[in-house]
Order: C-alpha cells, then structure tokens, then sequence
C-alpha cells in the first residue's frame, strides 16, 4: 500500500494527501485531482521564483510578469510539460528554468499574442508580495544562483507556514513563538535565551525545549517539502546535500 | 508567506545541521566537517567535561541502512582497541531520530596536510607508523578499505591515527558492512560522494573498483598503502630510487597475488629501505648491490680509503 503524504501548501493556503513519493512522480497520475493537486504542490513552491525569474532574466514589467507566471503554469497543466521530465536528465529547478525561456521566448515571438480565456487556469498567487521580495533582494551573481536562492527562500517559506499551522493545530503556539523570536528575525545577533525568557514569561529551560522542538520540526518540514518535490531518493540526497552544504564553521 | 531575508535563511540552513542533542550528556560547540552521508561536530560532554566529537547522520540521509552503517562503523571501532585507531565512547539515536557515536576529538593535521614540506625520508617513517594499526585491524579481521591521506591523522604530539573505519569489511563477513548500497563512490581524489560502492579512485585496489566483495581482503589495503606512499613521493618531489619505486610498484600490483602478503610485510620492505638495505621488491645487479653498499657503510668506507692513504703516503716518503 502507498504511504500518504501531504503536500506542501497549495496556492490556496491548503494541504492535499497524496498516495504517492512525491509530486513529481505524481504529475503522471492517471487520477486528475491528484494530478492536479501535484501541480498546484509545484506551483505553490515554485511560482515566488518563476515570477522572480521572469521578472530579472527576461527585463518584464510587473504585469507582462505577472501574466507570464500564470501562462507558464497553466501550460504545465494543459500541456503536460511535466509529463515529459525525466529525472534521470536533470534536476526539477533546471527543467522548469527550460520550460520558462522556452515559453518566454515562444511569447517575444509571436507578434499577437493571443490572451488567455476565461477557461484557463487562474492561480492566485500575491505577485504584490513577490515584488516586496524582490526590491528588497540582493544583485544576483548569476541567474542560475538567483532562481536557486529563490526557490530556497520559498521552500523555507512553505515550511514555516507549515509548521506554523502544525504549531497552531497542536496548540503549541508559544513554542512556534519563541522560534519565530529567535530564528526568523531579520538581526546580525540573535537574542540570547535568557531575553526570549524574560520576553516570554518562561524559564530558560522552556526556551532550549521549545527551540528544540520547533527546530526539529522545521527541519521536518523542509526535508519533508524537499523529498515531494524531488523525483527519486538519489536527487532528495543530492539536493539536500546542496541545500545544506553550508562551510564547517 | 512569511518573508524570509537571506540572513535568516543562512541562519536557518545552519540550525538545520545541529544535531538535537536533547535530552543527551553533550551540547553542540561547532561543526567540524561533513561528509557525504555523516556530520562530525565538537560538542562538549558536560558529566566529564571534555570535548568529543560526534560524528551524527546528516538530516537528509534518514535511511535505515546509512542508520546501520553508522552503527556498523561504531561497533568496529568499539571492537579495535589500538592507539592508532581513535577510540569511541558512545553511541546511539538522538531525539531527532538521528544515528550517531562519539570519539576522541583530535586535533591536528591530516596526513596530506602535514606532509607538505616534509622530506621523504620522514613521510617514510610516518607511513610505517601508519601500518601498525592497520596490521592490528588485519589482525582482528578488518580490512579498512578506504585508505588516504585524508583519513590519517597526525595529532599535536606526533601520534598517528587512522580515521573514518565506515567501510570497514569483516574478512569473516562476505556481504560486507550494511549499507553497501549507499557507500561512498569515488570522486576526484578527496572529494567524495553518495554513489554506488566502495573507496575513493586512486587510493583503491583493483577488486575494489570492479566491486568485488570476495577478493577484498588485506592485500587491498595494502594497495593503498603503496598508493600512500607514491602521493607521498609526489609530494615531496623527490628523484625516485629504483628500489623505492618497486615497493610502491609491488604494493600496487594490478593482481594481489603479485603485492605484499601483509601490511606487515610492506613496512618491513620500507625499512630495509630506510636501513639501506636490499629490498624485498628489488633485484638488484652486482654494481647497483656495491654502489648500496658503499652508501650504506661510506663512513667506514671514508675511514679505510684514508687510512690507506695515509699508509701510501708514509711508504712514500719513507722511501
């Protein structure tokens, strides 16, 4: 029997169980609302990046952007690019990079384009927010570094929105509090245990337990997102080898 | 989405990597390395108050036969007992579910460190020293199979350990440690990576890189060996003699039938050549026998060859 895994948030904010490994292997579904949930998987992880792309690579304004990102996933769906990636070829983040120039500069070329109808799919997605993100980013070295970065920053992001619920559901939102004070902030210096105590109202050993507990939990959440959106065993190790791969200190 | 600056993500790739040590004697200090499938961190034992490492699985290799790799690599450190061989004193899961063991944390260089500068001569003499518990461990029925520069260390007072034991084989095991499937693969010299089997390319015998598990035994190591000993060489970009380039050339023979019998056997050749002696690898010709002779004993023969001209001048003058 398949185990069921639950997907990393889909662009309405929700969960969907899978029976299968990942959501790459799930595109290929004969099933349509598991296809079509993996798709949604993808493009909750990946549409913060893709956008980001389009927008740096390809010099577009907000709106040709914003229409790009929503053509690009709608021909993922109706055209079944994913159907087509072949794991063994390359990695998921180098074949949708292949898919974007592709489609971008189908879209250069054709004069008229032809705009979407109202039978398309429409996803709704925050480019506002994705904009924010993007003021606010560094000067990329390379393409290739600014769409790995991004999708780190939105793999993490899924993960602490997903802990968070998790947190929330479990009750435990003083631990995802304590997590929040010490690990998301933007801060050269992170506040000592005894501040978060003190802040919190509890004793120093409550901060290292929730910490602890919160820490392993992301941990969970990120290796968990990483493992669906990978298509075998091998390339989970490779990319999380990469993901990871931070110089000994 | 919570929006998440590139300096928290740093921080939290790096949290990522610390092992949960909840609920454990030990609290983390810093990450000294990582290799493909372990990390090893310093971390303080706070009821002995010393520092050990630990060497835990790495998050994303949760698999049960990397878990029992691990293990397997414990339990034969447990099982050698040597002061070439670092010690190990605890193992087990952490709270994370990860596999982990705790060994003497040395400090120093390892050995493709330390030998830069170094003459030949002295790299010779650390490699001898490197056999010992290379030879223990043949003795107790281990092959090491992974024999490098990288995996010998050379401590702040001159001892001389060999690390990492991970594919370690029982000679009385056929199939070998558990976790065959994941061992690490060969890369460029020192990189290594998650792959297919055995030790790393250059460093590794000939049955190992065919993958053949039933004619791995000490004679492979003792290939490595030879191979030590030509980086070594290398190195030191020294002129080759004759008989040193047999002992590596015998040590690495393509078939092990051809190489030393023992590790043992290889130390005892390099010896010789370090007493300028014959060596085992080496037939030498009459004149290259005397040209070694005279080497050997050139103060004595100094001494003799001015005695007697000390004498002939006597006579001469005598006359």
């Amino acid at each position: 029997m398949p185990e069921v895994i639950f997907l990393p948030f889909s662009t309405h904010g929700e969960s969907f169980p899978l029976t299968r490994y990942s959501v790459v292997a799930a595109v290929k579904s004969s099933n349509e609302a598991e296809r079509r949930a993996a798709i949604d998987a993808i493009a909750a992880a990946y549409w913060r990046p893709v956008y980001k792309y389009i927008r740096l690579r390809w010099n577009v304004q907000t709106e040709e952007a914003q229409d790009a990102t929503q053509d690009f996933f709608a021909q993922l769906i109706e055209k079944e690019f994913l159907a087509t990636y072949d794991v063994n070829k390359a990695r998921m983040r180098t074949f949708l990079r292949t898919c974007i120039d592709r489609m971008m500069m189908n879209r250069s070329r054709d004069a008229v384009r032809e705009k979407r109808g109202g039978g398309a799919a429409h996803l709704s997605l925050d480019f506002a927010d994705a904009e924010h993100e993007l003021a606010a980013a560094s000067v990329p070295a390379s393409m290739d570094e600014f769409f790995e970065r991004e999708w780190v920053r939105s793999l993490f992001g899924l993960a602490v929105e997903r802990m968070k619920a998790s947190c929330t559901q479990a009750g435990k939102q003083k631990q995802f509090a304590v997590f929040e004070a010490c690990d998301l902030v933007d801060r050269d210096e992170k506040p000592s245990y005894v501040e978060l105590a003190r802040r919190f109202g509890i004793a120093v050993t409550d901060v290292t337990n929730y910490l602890s507990l919160t820490r392993r939990e992301f941990r969970r959440c990120v290796l968990e997102q990483l493992r669906a959106m990978t298509g075998s065993d091998d390339e989970y190790r490779r990319e999380a080898q990469a993901l990871l791969g931070v110089d000994p200190k | 989405m919570t929006r998440l600056s590139d300096n928290v993500i740093s921080r939290l790739k790096a949290e990522m990597l610390v092992p949960d040590l909840t609920g454990t004697r030990y609290e983390p200090v810093r990450m000294l390395g990582r290799g493909g499938m372990a990390t090893i961190w310093l971390v303080r034992d706070t009821v002995l108050e010393r520092e050990v490492a630990m060497k835990v699985l790495a998050p994303e290799a949760g698999s049960d036969a990397l878990a029992a790799r691990l293990q397997h690599e414990a339990l034969v450190l447990a099982s050698l007992e040597h002061p070439g061989i670092v010690p190990v004193h605890d193992a087990g899961t952490l709270a994370d579910g990860r596999t982990f063991y705790c060994m003497k944390y040395v400090q120093g260089k390892t050995l493709d460190e330390f030998s830069q500068g170094k003459d030949l001569r002295e790299g010779i003499e650390l490699l001898r020293r490197v056999v010992e518990p290379v030879a223990f461990a043949h003795a107790r029925g281990f092959v090491h199979r992974d024999l490098k520069p990288e995996n010998i260390m050379v401590g702040a007072f001159g001892e001389v350990l060999v690390m990492d034991w991970g594919l370690a084989k029982s000679l009385q095991d056929a199939a070998g440690p558990p976790g065959q499937e994941f061992r690490v693969a060969a890369g460029d010299r020192g990189r290594t990576a998650h792959g297919t089997v055995l030790g790393t390319r250059g460093f590794m015998s000939p049955e190992q890189e065919r993958g053949d598990q039933h004619e791995i035994d000490e004679r492979s190591d003792v290939y490595a060996l030879g191979a030590i000993l030509r980086f070594l060489a290398d190195g030191a970009n020294e002129h080759l003699s004759p008989s040193l380039r047999a002992i590596a050339a015998k040590a690495m023979a393509k078939e092990r039938g051809a190489r030393y019998s023992s590790a043992i056997d290889f130390s005892a050749d390099l010896n010789h050549y370090l007493l300028g002696q014959q060596v085992v690898a080496y037939p030498e010709s009459l004149i290259e026998k005397l040209a070694r002779q005279l080497r050997r004993h050139q103060v004595a023969v100094g001494l003799v060859l001015v005695y007697l001209l000390m004498r002939l001048v006597f006579i001469l003058f005598s006359h």
